[in-house]
């Protein structure tokens, strides 16, 4: 909501020297927040001149310039040349001298042009901030002025007025109207108030202009109108122009000046909250009927468009149909134009939930929508009515008819009752009784003393007074913020963080101790790339920002790929990244029916039927590799990433959080046939690892060889060891021996290693593999694995024979389950 | 072989110690060693011959050549000693490198400040002995809206701002705030419940120098008997202070949010800020609204309590000086790696 200055200023006394952050600062005290500050950016000297002569001198350009002697009240008149051609001599004209700055901003200096020095320029309206107003030059009469020449138009025309802009919360209708802020500046500054709805001498319609409701379907119980007040005015004079002070206090706050009719209804919507509609009263057929719309009637809007309408919306109709989509736009046949010397002034108390779902449907989010949306004061639309009709008399030579109708319905505010202490129970401050009776009465609520504290009525203009917490928050906000003191409340001991939360940091800062950055991606998708991932089905947005990625990530492969590529775009060669984050999986059905209503505890069963209607949302740990692993310095050759970052990325996890994981040779959609791993804990499988499809990672702009990991990390920590049973650490010597066994070249390592830690048996402390090697010495198609084993009793020294029988014993088992040999 | 006179024995002894101090190398030191102590040395042989001596020479010659011999083993162990050290040196500085050139086996890692930033808030309410409290980020309608309090016409539920799941009537979304893990804990908790949740919410903005459709937020949510606004101010002045220094405030406005009544928009007082200190929005708050009471079952004539909420980015903006939205979820490693794992 935007607030000019002068226009606030007729309500409540303001400093006269008032600025902007004035404003500002009392406002913010009493909860609007600060937007914005709007001026006509302009500065003297502009003055109002006359035109005194003009000769028209074709130009080479096919132009025609007037070059024109004006007076502007100096001794001399000025020689200016101007491109318009809508003026005559005699006219009285805004004359911007060399020196002034018109909005732009644009510097006026006295300059060559056409063969001339203008010394000046004649102004448009749009050259001076007033409106679009472009096709000439702007004529003071055509403003009904007819001032002295010489005088500052500046100040004529209300430029030097500013507006401050204001957040309005949505609680807090009442407050877009000028009359709402001037009492909240009052309420945060203790200046007195005028309530401009007082000084309205409101007209009682002497005879009845028929109007029915008929609201046969309210929407959640609540009938679509409880207020239509109408007023008719009589022998409009059309040609009388909106008056400069009006232009310029519509400008500042944000609304186009269109025409004087037009004008004043928007006028007193801004000043008293109430939106106005004016129809031409010669177009109307018969009296009006307030009705929603039947199943596919249809309705042209004055900005012309032709709408289908909904059951729910609701219209105001006249014989020949709808005239009004009732309280967010009238019709185009019934609007007021300039023709029009009859009218009949709405004024209704439209209800918000109806309006605001037509403003929706229609996409209609008009200023008069707005207002509904958040509640406009039910008592005030006969008195804005009345101040419209008064307006069309004293600007535009009407005369007040009697016929009009006055139908209110409206419910008078609830009372609420606010038990003593409540408001210092909730806002921890020790409010006196004066401070809280005062805040309330100063609001304009009205107090009765219960024996329990107060019964409260809030004031028409504040249906979101609803309860005692609402009266509370009213009491400190007038009494100030700034009164709540700071005092720590102690909870009670608390468990810290539970496992799982200590363990997906911990993983996380593993991998970055382990050399890999952190990235958060966007977990919005394509179709392919959920594919990738290996999932045949995702959940799809129903309004996604990019249409063509409408699906929530199934991995987090998709975004670490995009990521790699913006990093390389910028130059980087080298990535090691991980992400840590949510993915989305499909499993079953998913969604709920209709939910439960606000302000209701929806029941255990209630609660795990929401519960159930979401879809599984596990973490997930995943990482990418591209470029060097180690990159290439001196005396040192560089170590391509890959599968061996993937898998090392594994081992970290599974060390990390105590999971005993095992690898197989995998497959997966997104990875190379010869290079994936599949980790397993047990027989869950819990992700893969290896090293990106050559052909996806061309098509993804990455180089050919990129390591890729992606792992449950819910399942890791579940997965993992919860309270370790410590087992002694043996301190007698160990005995270590190699063995090297000769298998077939496609028998995995892994496996082989798997056989002999089982097969030597207990003494085994640790094995590992250290050799692969075919070729001479082995035969074709065969392979020998040399494994380092170290062997241990933790009991006594063991001897070599004890040492060589364990090892005698792997081998065993190896002979019988992969054909293996040992290796001379 | 002559006779064991004191000038014999001290010639051969002279002549050992002399070849041992000459002795450059360990290798040099060996042949010495082999040479004047070794069985066919002249002092092993004078002492071979000592047992053919009348017994009345044998005390005064063994004395004689076991002295001898004593000093020249003493001589080429301090010998060996100090050609050890030489030999030791001599490697060291052999094997010497450019320390601003030894090819390194290390790679630089580094979380999200993001991360850090929900991390370190969460400390300081676990700390004070609240919990973390979590929710998933695809959501149901109820616990984002009508839980929360927003009306079913509520403007903040039109498609504008949030993201539906498709179908619309699946009446699930993307979060777009952590409120709803208030109800998720109130409805798991038993009270009192003092929790915060840091987590990532949604909204259909385009991604600019100030908006990203994905950001991140902490919640925090204290329900007890007895809670007041003053307990508000308190709690958000000591996270102020752990996270802004010595000397930061708060600053309460009026506001309005469906779920908190009364409700506040809060200021923090940053002392350090670069550019000198200075009043900065952070976030939302205010008192539970009982109407969020009771859809969680709890009697609001009971318990009440506090709420409150911050943007994650928008914190790291400010805190740390960062101008644009952009750098915060781009993934450019170049921006993680200025923080390393603290922030």
């Amino acid at each position: 909501m935007r607030i000019p200055a002068s226009w606030l200023g007729e309500f409540v006394d303001l400093p006269d020297d008032v600025t902007v952050e004035h404003l500002h600062e009392a406002l913010v005290r009493v909860g609007f927040e600060e937007e914005d500050v709007h001026r006509f950016e302009l500065t003297g000297p502009v003055v109002v001149g006359q035109v005194l002569s003009f000769e028209p001198e074709p130009q080479s350009n096919g132009k025609t310039i007037n070059w024109c002697q004006v007076d502007v009240g100096e001794s001399e008149p000025r020689g200016i040349v101007c491109g318009a051609h809508n003026f005559a001599v005699g006219d009285k004209v805004v004359v911007s001298l060399p020196g002034a700055v018109l909005p732009g901003p644009f510097p006026i200096a006295a300059r060559k042009t056409y063969g001339h020095t203008s010394d000046g320029m004649i102004a448009s309206a749009r050259e001076l901030g007033l409106g679009e107003e472009h096709d000439g030059i702007l004529l003071l009469s055509s403003l009904g002025l007819d001032p002295v020449v010489g005088v500052d138009a500046i100040e004529l025309l209300g430029l030097n007025d500013f507006a401050v802009e204001i957040n309005v919360t949505p609680d807090r209708g009442y407050a877009f109207s000028i009359r709402g802020v001037a009492r909240e500046y009052s309420h945060s500054t203790g200046a007195a108030f005028r309530d401009p709805a007082l000084a309205v001498p409101v007209i009682e319609p002497a005879e009845t202009f028929p109007v029915v409701i008929a609201d046969d379907a309210p929407i959640r119980g609540k009938k679509g109108v409880s207020v239509f007040e109408a007023r008719v005015v009589r022998n409009v004079d059309p040609a009388r122009p909106t008056p400069p002070w009006m232009v310029a206090r519509l400008t500042l706050a944000g609304i186009r000046s269109i025409s004087l009719p037009v004008d004043i209804t928007n006028y007193v919507m801004l000043e008293l909250g109430q939106p106005i509609h004016g129809y031409d009263l010669d177009t109307l057929t018969g009296g009006i009927t307030v009705r929603r719309a039947t199943a596919s009637e249809t309705f042209e809007t004055l900005d012309g468009k032709l709408r289908t309408l909904s059951p729910e919306d609701l219209l105001v109709t006249d014989d020949s149909g709808p005239i009004g989509l009732a309280g967010v736009m009238g019709g185009a046949k019934t609007e007021m134009s300039s023709t029009t010397t009859n009218v009949l002034i709405e004024a209704g108390n439209w209800e918000a939930v109806t309006i605001s779902r037509t403003a929706r449907r229609h996409k209609l989010p008009s200023e008069a929508a707005k207002r509904y949306e958040r509640g406009v004061d039910p008592a005030i639309a006969g008195i804005a009515a009345s101040r419209v009709a008064q307006l069309f008399v004293e600007l535009a030579g009407a005369t007040i008819d009697p016929l009009g109708s006055s139908w209110n319905e409206a419910a008078a505010p609830e009372t609420i009752d606010l038990p003593e202490g409540f408001v210092d129970g909730l806002i921890g401050v020790p409010y006196s009784a004066d401070e809280v009776t005062d805040a309330l009465t100063m609001i304009g609520a009205t107090l009765e003393s219960t024996d329990t504290g107060y019964r409260v009525t809030p004031p028409s203009w504040r249906p979101d007074l609803t309860d005692a917490p609402t009266l509370a928050e009213e009491v400190a906000r007038i009494v100030g913020y700034d009164r709540i003191p700071s005092e720590l409340p102690v909870a009670p001991p608390g468990r810290g963080y539970t496992r799982e939360q200590q363990l997906r940091r911990a993983a996380a800062q593993s991998l970055a101790f382990a050399g890999l950055t952190e990235v958060l991606s966007y977990p919005f998708v394509d179709e392919a790339a959920f594919g990738l991932a290996g999932a045949t089905q995702a959940i799809r947005l129903a309004n996604p920002l990019d249409p063509a990625a409408p699906f929530m990530r199934t991995a987090l492969l998709p975004g670490l790929i995009e990521t790699a590529h913006r990093n390389l775009s910028r130059g980087l060669t080298d990535l090691a990244l991980f992400e840590i984050g949510h993915v989305f999986l499909v499993d079953g059905e998913y969604g709920s029916g209709p939910v439960p209503a606000s302000g209701a505890y929806p029941g255990a069963d209630g609660v795990a039927a929401l519960d159930a209607s979401i879809p599984p949302q596990p973490w997930h740990v995943a990482a990418l590799f591209v470029g060097d692993a180690v990159e290439r310095q001196p005396g040192s050759p560089a170590v391509a990433a890959g599968i061996a970052d993937a898998l090392a990325v594994v081992h970290q996890l599974a060390a990390t959080l105590a999971v005993g994981i095992r690898i197989e040779a995998g497959s997966h959609a997104a990875l190379h046939p010869g290079r994936t791993a599949e980790v397993f804990a047990g027989d869950r499988s819990l992700g893969h690892a290896g090293e990106l499809l050559p052909a996806l990672a061309e098509q993804s702009n990455l180089p050919r060889v990129v390591g890729y990991v992606e792992l449950d990390l819910d399942a890791l920590i579940e997965l993992g060891a919860r309270e370790v049973l410590t087992a002694p650490i043996a301190g007698f010597p160990a005995a270590t021996q190699d063995l090297s066994l000769i298998v077939g070249t496609g028998i995995p390592a892994g496996a082989v290693l798997s056989t002999v830690i089982e097969g030597a048996g207990e003494l085994l402390e640790h094995a590992t593999l250290v050799d692969d090697y075919r070729g001479p010495g082995v035969p074709d198609g065969s392979k020998s694995l040399t494994f380092a084993l170290r062997f241990r009793a933790p009991d006594r020294t063991l001897t070599a024979a004890e040492a060589s029988a364990a090892k005698a014993a792997a081998v065993a088992l190896a002979a019988t389950r992969h054909a293996a040999a040992t290796r001379e | 072989m002559s006779e064991i006179t004191p000038e014999a024995v001290s010639t051969a002894t002279e002549a050992a110690l002399a070849v041992v101090a000459a002795a450059a190398t360990v290798s040099d030191l060996k042949v010495a060693r082999a040479e004047h102590t070794g069985e066919q040395s002249p002092l092993a042989q004078f002492n071979a011959a000592i047992k053919g001596l009348p017994n009345d020479q044998k005390a005064a010659a063994g004395k004689l050549v076991g002295e001898a011999r004593g000093r020249v083993t003493a001589a080429v162990a301090e010998r060996e000693a100090e050609l050890a050290v030489a030999e030791e040196q001599q490697r060291l500085a052999s094997e010497a490198v450019d320390v601003t050139a030894v090819p390194l086996r290390w790679r630089q890692g580094s979380r999200h400040p993001l991360s850090l930033l929900m991390e370190r808030m969460g400390d300081i309410f676990v700390a004070m002995g609240w919990e973390v409290a979590e929710g998933p980020e695809l959501e149901n309608e109820w616990f984002n809206f009508d839980a929360m309090n927003f009306d079913e016409d509520h403007p903040a539920r039109a498609m504008q701002d949030t993201f539906f799941v498709d179908p619309v009537d699946s009446h699930l979304l993307l979060r777009t705030h952590t409120s709803p893990v208030q109800m998720r804990s109130l409805l798991s908790r038993e009270l009192p419940v003092y929790v915060v949740a840091p987590g990532k919410v949604y909204r259909t903005d385009e991604l600019d120098a100030t908006h990203t459709p994905v950001f991140h937020q902490i919640e925090g949510l204290a329900i007890d008997k007895g809670l007041t606004m003053a307990h508000l101010r308190g709690t958000l002045e000591h996270l102020a202070t752990a996270m802004f220094g010595e000397g930061a405030q708060i600053r309460l406005r009026p506001n309005y949010f469906p779920f908190t009544e009364p409700s506040a928009e809060m200021d923090v007082w940053q002392p350090n800020a670069k550019g000198g200190a200075r009043w900065v929005e952070w976030g939302g708050c205010g008192m539970v609204n009982r109407n969020v009471l009771r859809a969680a079952g709890v009697d609001p004539d009971v318990y009440q309590g506090f709420a409150f909420g911050m943007g994650i980015e928008r914190t790291l903006q400010f805190r740390n000086d960062m101008n644009d939205m952009r750098d915060m979820v781009e993934g450019d490693i170049r921006f993680s790696q200025q923080f390393g794992v603290s922030v």
